[in-house]
């Protein structure tokens, strides 16, 4: 407007005329575009946000069930004359009882619970009760009974898991109409859980073994956990601090404040660059071919997932510790060169600490990032039922064959039977948190130490 | 602190590298067809014996069966699913790597079946002709071998319902692929006389038999190369389609599905051990026989396998949906005997 008004010229005429209150069309258009810009800026926002909530109510909504669990409470009678036929309490024949051989005792508890309170129920034979009990349940009687031989001949109270499809119906995700066409479970059967459920045999509980157990064949979703996964994450974690932070941040410090600028450091420059845009599946052939097939560093192992990982993380690092030392004045550097540092003394003892909040948020980001990675895993064997044994000690967690989070979650989300749908919901909400607690460290280091000149 | 951590990295590669000479748990790759019953396996073996349970990674059959035939020792693996027996060609791969005993051992029979959305149109019998009719580049029509004209299921067969076909089936890599183009595909070209039809027309018999089990390429037939659960994915969002599956995964979404009977015969694990129900293939895995002693539990998970209470009728895996072997003590037999492929001891 002031240009208008203060250069006159043939085409401002009519604008002498107008009062500053009064828009003309002109002012009138620009503010509009003005208004107009805001409302896109707004709605794209707002369809961030949706589309946010959407994706936060479907996780939680699908995966919330996953921390709950179904138990059964049975009192088992660990009858001698199935588990101990010799009668001398030798741990090595005790062994020899498969958990085939408890699977009856534990149909028979139930059965027997089921007859005491007098429940009505069309089922005449423990074997019935086959469609209530987690497969797991003979396993979990089994260990005790090993652990503790003096049990045979008492009764003992056990927390057992129910089956997947009684604890779906519990928790509302098997209805009475879907069991209508399942043949895994049948009304009757619920109208029994329903009995159960009332005199307090069954009920639901926090499902630590969610976070904390291993994972489980197809058969038995409910016994199914993320634990050793976790583990096997932490430890491919570990692997691509351990590689990918000293050799970052030594590569970048030397790039930037040692290396003269010629060809071959912009070559260098350039192909950083073009790494950190490599889709990671291609790290994951690189890794088949080089660490296992070449090096013959074990299948499956979290080391080698730690080692493709590092591949993939590192020119994140590279860029933004490039970027957090390019952002020291050069004042410091000058001031320190000024009395007397030698130019090593300058970088390590003035500018790198400077530089580090921004390094570490930079490291952070690059972790995060390498724990939500799936795909490289695929082809180094971390994907199928893996997770199943705890690693033993430190270096039994790096070799140990293992799984990861997201490949864990991957894995679920493949099988066949609906329970684990649930699970692998409930297993990304795990890995939100560990990312959200990652992502949340980073912006706290940054407000609190980074410093602006 | 970056100079310790890069140097304890580095130390336990070092140590990992020697470590990877003394695994204790068996490896098992292949088959996402074996994969459920392995596991199911596995996690028994490990309640079961002092042994760790055994580790099993899926990627399709012949993924596991190439694993398999790297070579001998620690660093290969052990035992490889497949979900069709192991080629000739593998076989001399295998020696050519000095992989040369191996022993083949059958778990049982798996049902392919044809299911669609439970509220979707009765799709209820399918004949091998109707499915060739649907799915193949060039059908018999009037006496004559034309490209495909139909778009709906009734124009063939007024049996079937008058909606579009949109038929969803398992991809190249899929070992399940091939029994459907053996076991369905070619047998509803023959019936339907598009096999003598194109014999006629001066196509060489390898030919034939290469054009019967084509697919057509305009979109009716979708190639899902992912799992089951992708193609239940496109059955529930598609309440036209119809899916193959194996008869394990139907049993576990039956509230979701319905299947339909092939040639009249309703799949069930019952009527695939009879042989009544035309589409189904044997499940096999691979033992390495230098293993066997080297690797702790290798010869007594192969012997739990196939064991009565694991592949027997009542087991777990007949449970799951496995169709038991009705030769089961046989394969005990040549498990227990390590006889290798080719009748070697």
């Amino acid at each position: 407007m002031t240009d208008a008004t203060s250069t006159p010229g043939p085409m401002d005429a009519p604008a002498v005329k107008g009062s500053l209150h009064v828009q003309d069309a002109r002012t009138r258009k620009r503010n509009a575009a003005e208004a107009r810009f805001k409302f896109y800026g707004l709605s794209a926002v707002a369809i961030g946000l949706v589309f946010l909530v959407v994706l936060l109510t479907a996780i939680i909504g699908n995966g919330v069930g996953a921390f709950q669990q179904s138990f059964i409470a049975a009192q088992v009678y660990l009858d001698p004359a199935r588990l101990d036929k010799a009668g001398d309490r030798n741990i090595e024949d005790i062994k020899k009882v498969s958990t085939f051989g408890y699977t009856p005792l534990i149909q028979q508890a139930v059965f027997d619970k089921v007859t005491e309170l007098g429940i009505d129920t069309p089922f005449d034979d423990a074997k019935d009760m086959k469609a209530l009990i987690s497969a797991s349940a003979a396993a979990i009687v089994r260990d005790e009974v090993i652990a503790n031989p003096d049990l045979i001949g008492q009764t003992v109270e056990f927390r057992l898991l129910a089956a997947s499809r009684v604890d779906g119906y519990l928790k509302g995700r098997v209805s009475r109409d879907s069991v209508a066409r399942d043949k895994n479970i049948d009304a009757e059967h619920l109208d029994l859980v329903d009995a159960l459920r009332d005199e307090g045999i069954i009920a639901k509980g926090f499902n630590a073994s969610f976070i904390t157990g291993a994972d489980a064949s197809e058969s038995r979703p409910e016994q199914a956990g993320l634990g050793v996964s976790i583990l096997g994450s932490f430890f491919m974690m570990l692997v691509v601090l351990g590689l990918s932070l000293p050799v970052g941040v030594a590569a970048s410090i030397y790039l930037e404040e040692f290396a003269s600028k010629n060809r071959l450091t912009d070559i260098i420059e350039v192909n950083i660059s073009n790494l950190a845009a490599v889709p990671s599946i291609v790290f994951g052939i690189l890794g088949l071919a080089v660490f296992i097939q070449f090096m013959h560093l074990p299948q499956s192992a979290p080391l080698v997932g730690g080692l493709v990982l590092t591949l993939m993380t590192l020119p994140t690092i590279i860029i933004s510790t490039r970027a957090s030392l390019k952002a020291v004045p050069p004042s410091i550097r000058d001031a320190a060169l000024g009395v007397g540092a030698s130019k090593m003394q300058s970088v390590f003892h003035h500018v790198l600490p400077l530089a580090m909040p921004g390094i570490l948020t930079g490291t952070i980001i690059g972790l995060a990032q390498a724990l939500g990675e799936t795909a490289p895993l695929l082809l180094i064997g971390m994907v199928g039922y893996i997770a199943t044994n705890y690693p033993e000690g430190l270096a039994g967690g790096f070799i140990d064959p293992n799984s990861a989070m997201p490949a864990q979650i991957y894995e679920w989300a493949k099988r066949a039977d609906p329970a684990y749908y649930e699970r692998a919901w409930g297993g990304i909400i795990i890995l939100l948190v560990f990312l959200m607690t990652m992502n949340i460290i980073a912006i706290l280091l940054r407000r609190r130490f980074e410093r602006r000149w | 602190m970056t100079l310790k951590l890069t140097a304890s990295a580095l130390a336990i590669a070092a140590v990992s590298a020697s470590a990877a000479h003394a695994r204790d748990n068996v490896q098992v790759a292949g088959s996402s067809t074996v994969l459920p019953y392995a596991s199911i396996v596995a996690e028994a073996f490990g309640e079961n014996f002092d042994f760790p349970t055994p580790v099993v990674e899926s990627g399709g059959s012949s993924a596991g069966l190439k694993r398999f035939c790297e070579g001998v020792g620690e660093n290969s693996i052990d035992i490889a699913n497949a979900s069709r027996a192991i080629r000739e060609k593998e076989i001399e791969a295998c020696a050519a790597n000095g992989v040369t005993d191996i022993i083949e051992v059958r778990i049982g029979y798996d049902g392919i079946v044809f299911a669609s959305q439970i509220d979707g149109p009765a799709f209820t019998a399918f004949e091998p002709a109707d499915l060739y009719n649907a799915l193949a580049p060039k059908v018999l029509k009037d006496g004559a071998l034309v490209d495909n004209p139909y778009t709906t299921w009734a124009e063939f067969n007024a049996d079937l319902p008058d909606v579009e076909i949109s038929a969803f089936i398992p991809g190249t890599k899929h070992g399940t692929r091939e029994v459907f183009e053996e076991k369905v595909l070619a047998v509803g070209c023959e019936i339907t006389g598009a096999f003598q039809a194109m014999i006629d027309g001066g196509m060489s018999e390898d030919d034939a038999e290469d054009a019967c089990i084509a697919v057509r390429t305009d979109g009716k037939s979708v190639d899902i190369d992912g799992d089951y659960t992708e193609t239940l994915a496109r059955i529930d969002s598609n309440a036209n389609g119809v899916g193959v599956f194996g008869l394990a995964f139907y049993e576990n979404n039956t509230d979701k599905l319905k299947v339909a009977t092939m040639s009249g015969i309703a799949p069930s694990t019952e009527t695939i051990a009879s042989g009544e129900y035309p589409v189904s293939r044997p499940l096999f895995f691979y033992v390495k026989k230098a293993h066997i002693g080297v690797i702790p539990g290798l010869k007594e998970y192969a012997e739990f396998f196939v064991s009565d209470e694991i592949a027997g009728p009542d087991g777990p895996l007949s449970e799951y949906g496995l169709v038991s072997d009705p030769e089961l003590a046989q394969t005990q037999a040549a498990v227990a005997d390590e006889q290798t492929m080719g009748g070697g001891m």
